[in-house]
């Protein structure tokens, strides 16, 4: 028992040690991008700056979220990446704070853009296309035809071939649901829906999922960003990249500083570098395939051509607001995910 | 006599007393940026700047005025410190100044909060505050402990559980400790269902969220889907049912049989307890999947189409039945192993056929046991996490539903309050039945009278089947483990199935430098903070659950029962449920502690103490009282005895306790994933975060690389503990060649 004693107040001491060791500036990031490119902005603006970075990387879902949630004492200083609606979202909340970078002059327009819909609480870091990605081996071997457009995803032949994320808790989903009423208005858009439900052969939780399910096999369709599914197919897995005829949302990945941060200096500094070509090329090292924010950042050959793909007009003040939001999800819920399929 | 005994506890209470001053006057009264552990507030501004200021300061600076009340009830036991402990003044002062002063602490803990007055009718009452306060620190914890044991020696004083102030101060530290960490946030839970968005209380809602059709529909009958209320039973009683099946197959295999490798058996039972969660889900995907190795298979060997069968009911059945299996098996064993040989032999000599002796005597005898597997499957199952998130498919149940709602884009905390009541609802249910099943019969065959014997064999027609079942389990289970190794060394499954060691690489990896090691792996944060956080967990759970359970054994008080049922309540509560009461209740002041160590470490405690208390409980039953009555009769106080006669003989206990809360604390996920933040990130959310990231081989080869960490720690902890033999007794074991 003493031993044991003994040993646990050696390892507090040490846990004291080290902690109280590094007192140097630090700043809580909250990051919605893929683990290995939140690691590597970690770093990197570590080595950057020399502030000591707190990374949790956590959906844009569960991030808005705990912001919410911490919205009376808040934790965390600044939100980095996870598609733009969230980040709407929280502006609309007053959860972020209003900033203007000096970097903005730097920025494509649809960047810009995305910031003054939201006052200047948010602004765009990267943006890809919606579309989706198929197993070429399993398609193969189901003798399917290959989609190449929205509605051919609604031929019986797909049926139990198609996967896309539940709209209720991934932003990816949320996004196809609105750039379907977009794309088709809202009755045919929801008609849609309820077609594709019947191919669908599971809603997953995360917006990603449906690809990588592709990608191991499980799956033979998945609805996703094209940028996730051109990762999967440059990590060796045989997936095919669809940009729909008809044309096709997107999402603007953004940043925002967190209202009442309590490192709100450090906030700003990261900020800013974020917005720079330097940090924003860091992407590639980590196959992340979005369209970089800044004008002199590189792009990826593997990358979606954005120029090559029908992009619709997306609304992201109307289909970002919460209320319509939720009067769109209620509707999904009601009318489409109670069909039997 | 008298003069020592007053003297020693008048030590006490001095104690007691300079606990709280320096807590009123030393310490930070509020919590300090930067944790526990961080002494960054001695150098910056301390004493004076208001965030690291003792109470004493605050007051004199003119704040928090609401504070000086509690100096009041710290200096009245000053007076008392000169009369004898008999003196009703003493006991009274102490009742008086304890009760009030912490009493008036929560008070203002939960009436002032982070925007000034927490309550309207305050507000309506006093005007405006225009001032506010954050959450506890050392300061307040210290002066509340010190008030809290004020009050308690004061009704030991009166002569309570005969004057016993140890004893008297553990039931009040354990009744508090359990109130704030178990009751407090289930009661804001329940609340948290009546609340509408803009913050009223209303039933409407809870109604409206309560009977939703995601939640009690009944689709599946007609080709939809059915509610998650429904699919959680529906799983959790065929979980329940089937792996008390199996465990019973496995217990009967090793102690009724002539089969020869029992002790690989056993072996093979430890595994699953020290997996983490949704390990095996991942091993069935890559064996049962689509493209799973024994999917192709049997596709190309029958020309079959392969189908997703595997997500959905059947994949999380299999996986459930696959990991819980083991825990039936050791809650049975005992039972089957207690049953006494002798009542078998006199069945027999009666004429009894092995048949009629096993269905009519050992059967029976073995209900309680059942029972306790069943309801532990059952609760298991309910609280699971991992395998649903990994194989659901499109059957919903109850606790990722929880997850989903609080973390999903409609964030709603109503609803995953309502979901968590209907969860936790199941669960007390299932525990009621059990204890009406069982009734009052007496299943004591061990009576301390000599039953040396040998249990009979099973009958043959029972005993080849179960073999078969047994062996059938065990080799599944083999194999799912060697997949688990073998999906650590390959490239990208079903890709490129080349062998390598990179994911142990990129979880695992050190550079040497010139300041040292350096920890550059993916890993290795979330893998000491999960270390560090175990290891101080564990020994507070063993302390905590034995300290309980010699007050449940050895004392008697008015309430015990419900001070037993209090106890035992967290280990009915589902890990989810734990996580988002946990949430509501510790984000906000009076105790903030989310996003901090300290919330892991008390989430574990409260969830792992019960097994703590049930070890105990088993142990300190089979000391005999004298042992603590003649340690009394020679002039130790009950304190001593506790120290120095029981707690040695109490080792096989705590290292049960010591080993079971830390295992648990390295795999459990369930409430952990709710309470992880930047800084302190556990194994099982990492490791859920990459499998998220269709990152496979470096979430296995982390699994794999923490199955081995846990069998070295539990040797370690054997070693450290020690095995002894308690009494004159060797434990009878049936190993030993009939």
């Amino acid at each position: 028992m003493k031993k044991i004693t003994s040993t646990a107040v050696g390892s507090l001491i040490a846990i004291a040690a080290s902690v109280s060791a590094a007192q140097a500036d630090k700043l809580t990031l909250y990051c919605s991008a893929q683990e290995d490119w939140c690691q590597l902005m970690a770093r990197s603006f570590e080595d950057a700056t020399g502030i000591d970075v707190n990374m949790t990387r956590k959906s844009s879902g569960e991030t808005f979220a705990q912001i919410r949630a911490e919205s009376s004492n808040p934790k965390g200083d600044v939100w980095w990446g996870g598609t733009g609606d969230p980040h709407l979202q929280a502006a609309e909340e007053g959860l972020t704070m209003e900033y203007m970078s000096p970097m903005r002059d730097q920025l494509h327009d649809w960047a810009i853009s995305q910031a003054e819909s939201a006052g200047n609480r948010t602004i765009g870091i990267y943006s890809g296309a919606l579309g989706y990605g198929y197993n070429a081996d399993l398609l193969a071997a189901n003798n399917l035809p290959e989609p190449a457009c929205w509605k051919d995803l609604l031929k019986p032949e797909y049926k139990g071939h198609v996967q896309m994320a539940n709209p209720n808790s991934s932003g990816t989903a949320y996004t196809t649901l609105a750039s379907m009423v977009q794309i088709f208005g809202e009755d045919e858009g929801f008609e849609f829906m309820k077609g594709l439900h019947s191919n669908i052969n599971q809603y997953t939780k995360s917006g990603s999922a449906p690809i990588k399910a592709a990608g191991r096999g499980e799956n033979t369709i998945g609805i996703v960003f094209m940028h996730d599914a051109v990762k999967q197919a440059v990590s060796g897995f045989p997936i095919k990249v669809v940009a729909p005829c008809e044309g096709t949302g997107y999402e603007i990945g953004s940043m925002s500083i967190i209202e009442g941060a309590r490192n709100e200096e450090e906030a700003k500094k990261f900020y800013d570098w974020a917005l720079s070509p330097e940090a924003q090329n860091l992407a590639l090292q980590v196959n992340a395939f979005q369209v970089p924010s800044n004008k002199s950042a590189e792009t990826s050959d593997s990358a979606p051509d954005m120029s090559q793909i029908k992009l619709i007009d997306y609304d992201f003040k109307k289909y970002g607001s919460s209320d319509e939001r939720k009067r769109l999800l209620q509707k999904w819920d009601e009318e489409v995910s109670t069909l039997p399929q | 006599m008298t003069d020592r005994t007053s003297k020693t506890t008048h030590q006490v209470l001095i104690f007691w007393i300079i606990a709280g001053w320096v807590g009123f006057f030393l310490l930070p009264w509020y919590m300090v940026d930067g944790g526990l552990w961080s002494f960054e507030w001695l150098f910056d501004g301390y004493p004076f700047d208001e965030d690291y200021a003792p109470a004493a300061f605050l007051i004199a600076q003119g704040e928090k005025l609401w504070l000086a009340p509690l100096l009041i009830a710290l200096t009245l036991p000053l007076l008392v410190l000169k009369r004898a402990k008999s003196d009703p003044l003493y006991a009274r002062v102490l009742i008086l100044s304890g009760a009030l002063g912490f009493g008036w602490l929560i008070a203002q803990g939960f009436g002032i909060g982070i925007r000034g007055f927490n309550f309207n009718w305050l507000e309506a009452y006093f005007g405006e505050l225009g001032d506010r306060q954050f959450g506890m620190g050392y300061g307040a914890m210290i002066c509340a402990s010190s008030l809290l044991f004020l009050l308690t020696q004061g009704i030991a004083a009166r002569g309570a559980i005969n004057g016993d102030v140890f004893v008297v101060s553990a039931i009040g530290g354990v009744i508090t400790i359990v109130t704030v960490f178990v009751f407090f946030p289930i009661a804001k839970m329940l609340f948290a269902a009546f609340v509408t968005e803009d913050g009223a209380y209303s039933i409407a809602v809870f109604f409206s969220k309560f009977f939703d059709a995601r939640l009690w529909g009944l689709g599946c009958f007609f080709g939809a889907r059915c509610g998650a209320a429904w699919n959680s039973l529906f799983l959790a009683i065929l979980v329940g049912f089937v792996t008390t099946v199996l465990g019973l197959c496995f217990a009967l295999v090793v102690t009724r049989s002539g089969f020869r490798y029992k002790r690989v058996l056993r072996a093979l039972t430890v595994l699953p307890i020290i997996t983490p969660p949704f390990v095996i889900g991942l091993a069935l995907i890559l064996l049962f999947g689509l493209s799973g190795s024994v999917t192709r298979f049997v596709a190309e060997l029958f020309g079959m189409q392969p189908t997703r069968w595997l997500y959905g009911m059947p994949g999380i059945f299999i996986a459930q039945a696959l990991a819980f299996t083991p825990i039936a098996f050791l809650v049975l064993i005992g039972v089957v192993e207690g049953v006494s040989p002798s009542m078998e032999e006199a069945a027999q000599t009666l004429r009894a056929s092995r048949w009629q002796t096993f269905r009519t005597v050992s059967l029976p005898l073995m209900r309680p046991g059942l029972a306790n597997a069943f309801l532990l499957g059952f609760i298991e199952s309910m609280a699971d996490f991992g395998n649903p998130l990994v194989l659901g498919g499109n059957f919903d149940v109850l606790s990722t539903e929880i997850f989903f709602a609080i973390v999903g884009a409609q964030y709603d905390q109503g609803r995953a309050a309502v979901l968590a009541m209907v969860l936790l609802f199941f669960t007390l249910s299932a525990f009621y039945a059990q204890r009406v099943w069982l009734g009052k019969k007496s299943y004591t065959t061990v009576t301390g009278k000599g039953d040396a014997g040998v249990h009979p064999l099973m009958p043959t027609g029972l005993s080849v089947p179960v073999l078969v079942i047994a062996l059938g389990w065990a080799v599944f289970t083999i194999i799912v483990y060697a997949m688990i190794i073998y999906g650590s060394v390959v490239e990208l499954w079903g890709v490129n199935n080349s062998l390598t060691l990179k994911h142990y690489v990129t979880a695992f990896s050190v550079r040497f430098e010139e300041e040292g090691i350096r920890w550059t792996g993916a890993a290795w944060d979330s893998f000491w903070t999960t270390i560090t956080i175990a290891a101080i967990a564990a020994p507070l759970t063993a302390a905590v659950g034995l300290v309980t359970a010699y007050l449940l054994t050895r004392q008697n008080f008015a309430g015990k029962n419900a001070f037993e049922f209090g106890t035992m309540l967290s280990f009915a509560i589902p890990g989810t449920v734990i996580g988002v009461s946990y949430i509501l209740a510790f984000n906000v002041p009076p105790i903030e502690i989310t996003g901090t160590g300290v919330i892991l470490v008390v989430s574990f405690i409260f969830r792992n103490m019960p097994v703590g208390v049930r070890a105990g409980i088993a142990s300190m039953s089979q000391l005999d009282r004298s042992l603590d009555e003649s340690s009394l009769t020679l002039g130790a106080n009950s304190w001593q005895t506790f120290r120095r006669i029981i707690l040695p003989l109490l080792r096989p206990a705590i290292l049960a306790a010591l080993v079971y809360s830390f295992v648990r604390a390295m795999t459990a996920i369930s409430a952990v994933i709710f309470l992880v933040s930047a800084e302190y990130d556990m194994a099982t959310s990492y490791i859920i975060g990459r499998v998220e990231n269709n990152d496979y081989g470096l979430a296995i080869a982390y699994s794999t690389t923490l199955i081995f960490v846990m069998l070295a720690a539990v040797g370690l902890l054997q070693i450290l503990v020690g095995r002894v033999q308690i009494g004159r007794r060797t434990q009878s074991t049936t190993e030993t060649p009939s």
